[in-house]
């Protein structure tokens, strides 16, 4: 069925098939937008019900979580909505980071480490090139951070295509590995000079990226909105190029789905797999010097509080497909924002999101299921 | 320090670290000959340990804190089941989403229940050399494991379930309830596996306390080739690896560490990079690059159940 809907249509088509891919074009519309009303809609009542479960007064909470996430109250609109954005953006690239992996039918659950390999090599290239022009630096440290995440992802890659080794428990090491190593160099070679705590120095601020919206737009509150954000925006349209108009994401896509196929077709199963694991990683990579160079402008070993692994919820809302990535990174950045309001103001915990996202989650992913055995059930 | 009781340290710290791995890998053991990888075990192991911590709390019995860690696993284990063996969603998804929900719900729970109190609990008692009494009934499980395996009818089924779930089916066995009662079984030894790392080793909870031995686990099944005295063994390298991190001092590894930079010309180097010391997040890190190191080893060669991991449904 998917295999139908991905090869693009380069037979002649007779007026019948002409009208029935005009009503498919429809209907896969109709299908997109559906559930950028449902989810959205079903994820405030999920987190309504949580609230109350946890003796937290909805009526309350809700309303200080809009703020913080839209604006009003004492809040600016641009401020709450940059903080909406600037919490979205690592999402973005690792949940695009996901799409990648799992659409080529590898279960990394490795965003994390690739974020942080990314992350401890820009912050190591930063520290071995203080002497060289920022200009030149900068782009080191963007490129030299995404390689280091394909490396942790073509490791995992390697393992499973020459080795057997389940991605699933690779990548869950190699996350591991990467957070005590980040550990051992905030410790170690990369701490800050006074030796104080387990943190590297401070960036200095020709290496960061720059504010993109001036305080007299917001205020006076200066925003954290960073040109990092165009990076991450800009990715979600070359990966949803990449897999729908190329070759090479076709056939990371037929890998993923019918993996018999692939091999009926003599598709290079092995180099497809590893190049799916090189782009994985990189994103998150990227996602982290983007971190790096935006926000935290410092190593330390909490430099993440999770994007790695809350990048699988992202990617699977947003039914593993790069817009729909954007989308739901944007939601969860919303969400985000808000609880870190509500904590701040309310002193509701901002965790509580988190069990929000994975009821959700599962709730999607079964309900697809379903839907999937029913239509199934009917063929028959 | 002599040579007799630190190695009787080591030994102990060694099986007290693979007994959560024992019994958590001898349960996925039985899970995956059945045909099914149950990827949630980590989160079925967390929402053990937060459990058990939660009922010693309120009842003081850490005894009861295992019975509900256990129950919880089953709690879990019977969604796992009707997600993936009833709705027929894709194992590996549903287990990882099962991690990120007692990820979330259990640092949640810990935030609002414990956010002004300390968490420390009463524990189960440790026996000498401070052996956690959880860790003498780790062999009678994996007896009990093998013995069901090898020895009775049910072992057999769940074997056919694993290779042959169409000939199985035929020969009058419901593939469907033997896959399920298994992964119950399983999730109860892995909710007992948590419980025994927040109320039998230690004496209270932390977010994400498991830290990957979930998949540990997982790799050790594999590592120990679907048959549990492999299973043991494995853990067992396991619980040496990580005993490490506790016993490096006692072996004097650090001095070691510095008479090799010192002979080879290379303390000035090391000063210079702040690593005059031996780093211990390389310890932590040793069992992650054991386990590594091991499926490397092992994959390969293994013949796994015939339809692992597969969907299976009656025609």
């Amino acid at each position: 069925m998917k295999l139908a809907a991905d090869s693009p249509a380069t037979l002649p088509l007779t007026p019948e098939a002409k009208a029935a891919e005009k009503y498919n074009i429809v209907k896969n519309i109709v299908r997109g937008i559906v559930p950028l009303i449902t989810y959205p809609l079903f994820s405030i009542l999920l987190m309504a019900i949580t609230l109350l479960i946890f003796r937290f007064n909805p009526l309350k909470v809700m309303p200080v979580i809009w703020d913080g996430a839209f604006g009003g109250g004492d809040i600016g609109h641009i401020n709450a909505i940059s903080e909406t954005i600037v919490k979205a953006t690592p999402l973005i690239l690792t949940g695009l980071s996901i799409v990648v992996a799992w659409r080529a039918g590898l279960f990394s659950i490795g965003g994390e480490g690739q974020l942080l390999m990314g992350a401890l090599t820009a912050t190591a290239i930063s520290h071995l090139l203080k002497w060289m022009s920022s200009s030149l630096v900068i782009p080191l440290m963007i490129v030299g951070a995404t390689a280091a995440g394909a490396l942790w992802g073509g490791i995992a890659g390697w393992l499973r295509i020459h080795r057997n080794v389940q991605e699933v428990i690779s990548t869950i090491m190699l996350n591991y590995v990467a957070l005590y190593l980040v550990g051992v160099a905030v410790e170690g070679p990369l701490q800050e000079a006074s030796k104080n705590g387990p943190y590297s120095s401070l960036l200095p601020n020709s290496l960061l990226f720059a504010h993109l919206l001036p305080i007299s737009m917001t205020n006076g509150i200066q925003t954290r909105l960073h040109g990092g954000v165009l990076i991450a925006v800009l990715a979600v349209p070359i990966i949803a190029l990449y897999l729908n108009f190329t070759r090479q994401g076709f056939a990371l896509k037929l890998v993923g789905s019918n993996i018999r196929a692939a091999n009926v077709a003599h598709y290079n199963v092995d180099a497809i797999r590893m190049r799916a694991m090189l782009l994985s990683g990189g994103l998150c990579g990227l996602a982290g010097v983007v971190q790096l160079m935006g926000v935290s402008s410092r190593l330390s070993l909490e430099f993440s509080p999770g994007w790695g692994y809350n990048a699988i919820p992202v990617a699977l809302m947003g039914g593993l497909t790069p817009l729909g990535t954007l989308l739901s990174a944007l939601f969860f950045g919303a969400l985000n924002a808000g609880s870190s309001n509500a904590e701040r103001m309310i002193n509701t915990p901002s965790v509580i999101i988190n069990v929000v996202q994975a009821v959700a989650v599962m709730l999607i992913v079964s309900l697809r299921a379903w839907k999937r055995r029913a239509s199934e059930g009917n063929a028959e | 320090m002599t040579i007799v009781s630190l190695t009787m340290n080591l030994l102990v710290t060694s099986i007290a670290g693979a007994t959560p791995l024992i019994y958590a890998a001898t349960g996925e053991l039985m899970v995956q000959r059945s045909g099914v990888v149950n990827v949630g075990i980590e989160g079925i192991m967390l929402m053990g340990a937060f459990i058990a911590t939660v009922t010693t709390y309120f009842t003081h019995s850490p005894i009861l804190g295992v019975f509900a860690a256990a129950f919880s696993g089953l709690i879990l284990a019977c969604l796992l089941a009707i997600l993936t063996l009833k709705i027929g969603a894709d194992q590996v998804v549903i287990g990882v989403v099962i991690n990120l929900f007692s990820l979330g719900l259990t640092g949640t729970l810990y935030r609002i229940l414990f956010s002004n109190k300390s968490a420390i609990t009463h524990q189960l008692p440790m026996l000498f050399h401070s052996l956690p009494v959880m860790s003498l009934f780790t062999i009678p499980c994996v007896i009990l494991v093998w013995w069901i395996m090898q020895h009775t009818r049910i072992g057999l089924e769940i074997k056919a379930c694993g290779e042959q779930p169409d000939a199985a089916d035929a020969a009058g066995i419901n593939v469907i309830l033997t896959r399920t009662l298994t992964l119950l079984f399983a999730g109860m030894l892995a909710g007992i596996s948590g419980a025994y790392l927040s109320v039998g080793y230690t004496d209270t909870f932390a977010p994400a306390m498991t830290a990957g031995r979930g998949f540990i686990a997982l790799a050790i099944v594999t590592a120990g080739r679907w048959n549990p005295w492999g299973c043991l063994a494995a853990a067992l390298i396991f619980g040496f690896t990580d005993s490490l991190q506790f016993e490096g001092q006692a072996l004097g590894l650090d001095s070691h560490y510095r008479s090799v930079l010192h002979t080879l010309h290379l303390y000035g180097i090391a000063g210079e990079l702040n690593l005059t010391r031996l780093p211990y997040q390389l310890f932590l890190a040793l069992p992650y690059v054991v386990t590594l190191l091991l499926l490397i080893g092992s994959s390969r060669k293994v013949a796994a159940p015939a339809n692992l991991g597969r969907v299976w449904r009656r025609n």
